[in-house]
């Protein structure tokens, strides 16, 4: 059932074409208290595109990157990757299933390398002996954090300072790579540029469609209208904690955005 | 533990980083003005080895406070932890007929058990009931040298086999290294490697980073963080065994600074107090910069009193770096 309050706009048909999701929630549920972040909210990620989930402040948006990334559970409601029925008890278990997540928190060590920062939990250790007591292979570590970014086209002078001393830029470059790295099917960004200027902006929106060349999906958070235009291969609106319109590139501009994001419009009415 | 801002990490950093140096300058000037002014009596063999013997027990302890500070967490139960591992330790000695190499190892493997098992108390109380570390350690300290007292009654315990004293306690590899000085380089030097070089280390610092990112990456902080408070906790039952050997005594009034110092030297040799940034090396020049300012003034023949006011300045000059480094993050 479609319906529009918002006029001269025409409403899309239905998407998707019959592909299976890489990703799927549907009818999920999670209240804080009495604060119901999500109601029977619905989302599909499908393979290789760039999918923006955007809405209001306090529409659920954060809530559901983390409970589709494994930080935090549902109260109710089922999630799907690649059409079986999955749970995450942990953001490991959704890395498990090859999806990450940069968080709109960053969550980098300010105080180590980006090397360090890639491979929190993941650490490598020398062969032997030397290995089995911990001994960190740093010179691996390197290599391999120096081959992630450059494959992402990522510039950084020196691998060993610490995230902190990086630009706004550099460090949303470093959490984007990081989670690319070990994520080879969804890759969740929280708003990645949101405390950026212009320029820094620019460079992570093309960092953002490199990922989505390397084939793995991308969900982007974004306030950003014209951004999430240029960007998004399917937007998705989320209202008081419920999906309420989803368009593929070019069946929206900015002002049906908006729209739907007040609840002007909603094309899934229940 | 909140994520300070990051621009006012990098001027921490760099402030961290600068101290540790401007320290290890400082100490070398120390020193320097020293040998200048008696170097007859302060550059001798004895002089030099009263130091680092007089600096390897707080070493040991401060060694373990790194870890533990380096986790933006503070240990002040290390002193009375020594004590109370020295106490049940002679107990234990005594059990086992008060001297030979049994007895000795059965009162080492008691001062380790018991040392761990304060700090084990520490971990849990610091991540399972949530009780900040400051008051949980406050209160263990009350306990571990509360309850030493009740098991002496208050009376320093002798008793130690005389074979710990006199060989651990004042004996030396080959004529010349203390042992107790060899006892300290080994632990600071495994333990500088553990910090900088191994998993353990980097998970210690990861967490005083952000302890969020550690969480979902999937480190186990609050496992991490127990370890690493019964590892300070381990290490100040080992300087408790360190020090029956080299007094011969529980001397359970002599420790009531210790955790103080301990912190201070951690602080002076750059590690910040809000945990992420730690060396175990500065926390060696941390601890020899008060320990020569000690010596140098008892060889100028300076008043007892003018030491105390000397190593006091340089509490306060370590809280004093502190400040600016909390300056520079409220700046942002
Ligand atoms: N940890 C939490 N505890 C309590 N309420 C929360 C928590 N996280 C989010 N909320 C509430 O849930 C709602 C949705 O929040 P959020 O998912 O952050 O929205 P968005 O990211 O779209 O701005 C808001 O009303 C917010 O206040
Ligand atoms: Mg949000």
């Amino acid at each position: 059932m479609i319906r529009c309050l918002y006029k001269g706009v025409q409403v899309p048909a239905e998407p998707s074409g019959g592909r299976t999701p890489v990703l799927r929630a549907s009818g999920i549920v999670k209240s804080f208290g009495h604060v119901e972040a999500l109601r029977e909210a619905a989302f599909e990620v499908y393979p290789g595109e760039i999918t923006a989930l955007i809405g209001d402040n306090g529409a659920g948006k954060s809530t559901l990157v983390k409970v589709l990334s494994g930080v935090m559970q549902p109260d109710g409601g089922t999630i799907e990757v690649d059409g079986s029925p999955v749970q995450f008890g942990s953001p490991q278990d959704a890395a498990g299933h090859g999806i990450g997540t940069v968080y709109q928190d960053l969550a980098l060590a300010p105080d180590l390398s980006p090397a360090a920062n890639f491979f929190i939990g993941r650490e490598l250790l020398r062969p032997g002996l030397l290995g089995r007591l911990g001994w960190l292979d740093a010179g691996a570590m390197n290599r391999r954090t120096a081959e992630e970014l450059q494959r992402l086209g990522v510039e950084l002078k020196d691998l060993n300072a610490p995230v902190a001393s990086l630009s706004g830029g550099q460090r949303q470059s470093v959490a984007i790579c990081r989670a690319v790295a070990w994520a080879e099917r969804v890759v969740f960004m929280d708003e990645p540029t949101a405390a950026l200027g212009v320029v820094q902006t620019e460079r992570v929106m093309r960092l953002i469609t490199r990922v989505r060349e390397q084939g793995v999906a991308v969900v982007l958070i974004s306030h950003n209208m014209p951004q999430v235009i240029e960007l998004a291969d399917r937007v998705q609106v989320l209202r008081l904690g419920s999906r309420v319109a989803t368009y593929e590139r070019g069946q929206a501009d900015e002002h049906l955005l908006v729209a739907a994001m007040t609840g002007a419009v909603n094309q899934e009415v229940r | 533990m909140t994520a300070l801002p990051l621009a006012s990490r990098v001027q921490l950093r760099r402030l961290a980083v600068s101290s540790t140096l401007y320290l290890a300058v400082a100490l070398a000037a120390l020193i320097g003005v020293f040998t200048a002014l008696e170097p007859e009596a302060f550059g001798s063999a004895y002089n030099v080895r009263t130091v680092l013997t007089g600096a390897s027990i707080l070493l040991v302890m401060a060694v373990g406070a790194t870890f533990v500070i380096a986790t933006a967490g503070i240990d002040l139960s290390v002193g009375a932890v020594l004590v109370f591992s020295g106490v049940v330790a002679v107990k234990v000695m005594d059990a086992f007929g008060g001297s030979g190499w049994g007895a000795v190892g059965a009162g080492f493997v008691t001062a380790l058990a018991a040392g761990c098992g304060w700090g084990l108390l520490n971990g849990l109380l610091v991540t399972r009931a949530r009780v900040p570390a400051l008051i949980a350690t406050l209160g263990t300290m009350g306990m571990a040298l509360g309850l030493a007292q009740v098991i002496t009654g208050g009376n320093d315990l002798g008793g130690v086999p005389g074979e710990l004293v006199t060989t651990v306690g004042q004996g030396r590899l080959f004529g010349t290294v203390p042992w107790l000085v060899v006892a300290a380089v080994a632990v600071t030097a495994v333990a500088a490697f553990a910090l900088a070089k191994t998993r353990f280390g980097r998970y210690t610092l990861t967490i005083g980073s952000n302890h969020e990112a550690a969480r979902r990456s999937g480190v186990r902080v609050d496992r991490h963080v127990l370890k690493v408070y019964a590892l300070a906790g381990l290490l100040a039952g080992f300087a408790g065994f360190l020090s029956l050997a080299r007094f011969a005594s529980t001397t359970i009034a002599g420790h009531g600074t210790d955790n103080l110092q301990a912190i201070t030297a951690v602080v002076l040799g750059g590690t910040s107090l809000f945990g992420g940034v730690a060396t175990v090396i500065g926390t060696v020049i941390g601890v020899f910069i008060p320990a020569v300012l000690q010596n140098g003034f008892v060889i100028l023949g300076v008043k007892p009193f003018w030491q105390q006011v000397a190593i006091g300045a340089v509490l306060v000059a370590a809280v004093y770096l502190d400040q600016l480094r909390r300056r520079a993050r409220q700046q942002h």
